[in-house]
C-alpha cells in the first residue's frame, strides 16, 4: 500500500515535470535534491571521521604500549613516572558508577513505567510525564554540583568516613539522571503491548498486579531490556557528573566510598591540564576514547537489535 | 480456591499499586530537593552585579558576563549551522530516498549517533576543528562541535515531524502539477514546522547544557571578555559552573549555583518558547 503510493507520487511528479517542459525547473529539483543527500551524508561523514581519528590516534599509542597490557593492566599512571598504561582501573571506577547507577534507576524507572502505563489516570500522567521531561532536561554539571554539595555532604553527617569525592554520591545522580529515560522508554513499550492480552488475562481472574507481572511485562521485555541498555549506556558515557562527584584516582576498587577515576573523567583531566599534540599522554585519551566508543556503539547496536525483535512481535 | 487465598492476592495487587504510586513520584520528589537546594545555596548571590560582572578571583566581585554571553554566541552559530543541515537531511531521508541499502544505512547510522557519548564528539571536535581546520579555541570550532552532536536529534525529530504529514497532502500538489520541492516547500514544510521547531529548541537545550565536548575543544575557563567574532576565545555557562564547583571554598560553590539558576532560567525560557510557537503555529494551521 505504502509503495503503491510513493510509486504513484513518483509518476505524478515526473509527469509534471514533463507538463511544465520547464528544462531550468528539472535543472533547480535535481540541485535541490543534491544539496540534501549531501546534507544526509554528513551524518555518514561524522561516523567514518569519528572512527578514523580515534583509530589513528589510538593506533599511534598502541605502537608504544601493547593492547596487551593495556586492556589486562592493573596500574594506570600515564602522566608520572614511572608510566604505566593498564586501562582495568579507569573501567572498574566505570563499571562502579554503572553497577551503582543501575541499582537504583532500573527499578525506580521500572516501576514509575509500570504506574505510567498501567495505573495512573490521563490527569496524573499529564503532570507526571512533562516533570519527568523537565527532569531529562536538566544538564549533566547540575547534578555533578548535586552529588558533590548536597548528596556528599548529607550522607557524610551520617558516615564521617566516607571521602569527599566518592563513587557513591555520583552514581546516585547518574542513577537519577538515567531514571526519566528509562521510565519513558519502558512507558511506550508497555503501551505497545495490545490490550486484548490484558483483556485476555482479566477475563480469567486475573488482578491487575498478575496482568502487570505476568502478562504485560513478560510480552514486553525485550522492550524493557532495551531501554536498560541503552540507558546503561547513556550512564558509561557520562562525564560531567562523574568528573566532578567521583574523584581523579584511578583505583582498583569495589569500594564505593572512596576516590575513584571513570574512563570519561579521565579524558576531561587530561584536557583540562596541558598537554601538547603527539606525546604518550595525548594518545592515551583517543585509546580510552577509543574503548569508551567502541563499548558505547556495541551497547546501543543491541539495544537496537533488542527492541526490533520488540516491533517483530507487536507492531 | 478459596476465599482466603483470593483476599490474599488482592492485596498483593492493592500493595503492588500502592508501590508503584509512591516510587513513581521519587523522580519529582528529587526534582523538587535539587531546585530548592540550589535556590537555597544560590539566590542570594543573585543580582545584576552577577550578571554584568566579569569571574574574579574574589567570589564577592566575581559575574557570569563573559559565560552568559558566550553561551549566546554559541547558540546562535549553532543554531544557524545545525537546522539547515538537520532538516535538509530530514527532508531528503523523508521525501527523496530510494528504499535501498544506503539508505537503510544512513538510518542505523543516524540512530547509532544519536548514542555516541558526548565527549567522543569532543575529541572529533578538537581534531577536524581546533586541529585541521585550524580554527583554534574558537566560538565557531565550539558551535561546528555541538551541530555535529546535535544534528541526530534535529533529524530523528523532523522526520517524525514529516512523516506525520498525510500524503493525500502531497497528492494534491502533485496533482496540481507542482515538481516535488515545490510541494515540499510550500505544503510539507509549513504542516510539519511545529513538531520541527519543537524538536530544534529541544535540541538546542541540549547543546546549552552540555560541558564536555567544550572542555575537549579547550573552551577556557577564565574569560574577561565578550567574543565579538566567530574565531574569538569564549567561555560559557556550564564551563563558568565547573569552575565554580571545583573550587574547594563554599562561597564558589554558592556562585556555582547561581550560575545554575541563570542556566536553568534559560532552559526554562527556551522551552516555554518551544511550547508556545507550537501552540501557535498549531493553531494557525
Amino acid at each position: 500500500m505504502k509503495s503503491n503510493q510513493t510509486k504513484i507520487e513518483s509518476k505524478l511528479a515526473s509527469e509534471a515535470k514533463v507538463f511544465r517542459g520547464g528544462r531550468a525547473k528539472s535543472w533547480r529539483e535535481e540541485v535541490i535534491k543534491t544539496t540534501l543527500f549531501f546534507c544526509a551524508l554528513i551524518s555518514v561523514l561524522t561516523t567514518f571521521s569519528i572512527v578514523f581519528i580515534l583509530a589513528q590516534e589510538a593506533g599511534g599509542f598502541f605502537q608504544d604500549v601493547s593492547v596487551f597490557d593495556f586492556i589486562f593492566g592493573t596500574h594506570w599512571t600515564p602522566l608520572l613516572e614511572p608510566r604505566s598504561f593498564g586501562v582495568l582501573p579507569l573501567v572498574c571506577g566505570t563499571i562502579l558508577i554503572v553497577v551503582g547507577a543501575a541499582s537504583l534507576a532500573l527499578p525506580i524507572g521500572l516501576a514509575t513505567s509500570i504506574y505510567l502505563s498501567e495505573y495512573a489516570s490521563i490527569r496524573i500522567r499529564s503532570l507526571l510525564k512533562p516533570l519527568l521531561e523537565v527532569l531529562a532536561g536538566i544538564p549533566t554539571i547540575v547534578y555533578g554540583y548535586f552529588a558533590l554539595t548536597f548528596i556528599t555532604p548529607l550522607f557524610r553527617t551520617f558516615f564521617p568516613k566516607i571521602q569527599i569525592f566518592n563513587a557513591f554520591s555520583a552514581s546516585i545522580v547518574v542513577g537519577i539522571m538515567i531514571l526519566p529515560m528509562i521510565a519513558s522508554l519502558c512507558d511506550n513499550t508497555f503501551r505497545a503491548v495490545p490490550d486484548s492480552l490484558r483483556q485476555g488475562a482479566y477475563a480469567v481472574g486475573a488482578t491487575q498486579y498478575e496482568v502487570t507481572t505476568g502478562v504485560v511485562i513478560p510480552s514486553a521485555l525485550s522492550g524493557v531490556m532495551s531501554a536498560f541498555v541503552l540507558a546503561l549506556s547513556r550512564a558509561i558515557g557520562e562525564t560531567m557528573a562523574v568528573t566532578l562527584a567521583a574523584g581523579a584516582t584511578p583505583k582498583m576498587t569495589m569500594d564505593p566510598f572512596v576516590s575513584i577515576q571513570t574512563m570519561t573523567a579521565y579524558i576531561v583531566q587530561v584536557s583540562l591540564g596541558d598537554t601538547p599534540a603527539g606525546t604518550i599522554a595525548y594518545q592515551t585519551i583517543f585509546a580510552v576514547s577509543a574503548l569508551l566508543f567502541i563499548i558505547t556503539l556495541c551497547m546501543n547496536i543491541v539495544s537496537h537489535r533488542l527492541l526490533h525483535r520488540f516491533r517483530e512481535v507487536y507492531e | 480456591m478459596t476465599t482466603q487465598n483470593l483476599t490474599r492476592r488482592h492485596r498483593v495487587a492493592n500493595l503492588f499499586h500502592g508501590f508503584c504510586f509512591t516510587v513513581a513520584w521519587t523522580g519529582v520528589v528529587i526534582l523538587g530537593i535539587l531546585l530548592f537546594h540550589v535556590t537555597g545555596e544560590g539566590l542570594h548571590w543573585l543580582d545584576l552585579q552577577f550578571l554584568n560582572d566579569f569571574p574574579s578571583r574574589f567570589p564577592e566581585k566575581a559575574g557570569i558576563r563573559s559565560a552568559l554571553f558566550g553561551t549566546l554566541w554559541l547558540i546562535s552559530l549553532t543554531a544557524t549551522i545545525s537546522i539547515p543541515l538537520g532538516v535538509g537531511a530530514a527532508i531528503y531521508l523523508e521525501e527523496y530516498a530510494p528504499k535501498n541499502s544506503f539508505t537503510r544505512f544512513i538510518d542505523l547510522n543516524i540512530s547509532n549517533l544519536a548514542g555516541v557519548p558526548s565527549i567522543v564528539y569532543g575529541m572529533l571536535g578538537l581534531v577536524i576543528f581546533v586541529r585541521l581546520f585550524d580554527l583554534d579555541r574558537s566560538v565557531l570550532a565550539g558551535s561546528m562541535t555541538m551541530s555535529l552532536l546535535i544534528l541526530p536529534i534535529i533529524i530523528i525529530a523532523s522526520r517524525e515531524s514529516l512523516r506525520g504529514v498525510p500524503s493525500t497532502l502531497r497528492q494534491a500538489a502533485f496533482a496540481l502539477g507542482a515538481t516535488r520541492w515545490q510541494t515540499i516547500y510550500s505544503h510539507v514544510l509549513p504542516a510539519a514546522l511545529p513538531g520541527i521547531l519543537t524538536g530544534f529548541i529541544l535540541a538546542l537545550s541540549r547543546a546549552i547544557g552540555e560541558t564536555a565536548p567544550l572542555i575537549m575543544i579547550g573552551a577556557l575557563t577564565y574569560v574577561a571578555f565578550i567574543p565579538e567574532g566567530p574565531m574569538d576565545e569564549f567561555t560559557t555557562l556550564p564551563i563558568q559552573i565547573f569552575n565554580w564547583a571545583s573550587r574547594p571554598q563554599k562561597d564558589f560553590h554558592e556562585l556555582a549555583a547561581a550560575g545554575i539558576l541563570v542556566l536553568l532560567i534559560v532552559l526554562l525560557f527556551m522551552n516555554s518558547f518551544a511550547v508556545y510557537i507550537r501552540h501557535w503555529l498549531e493553531r494557525k494551521i
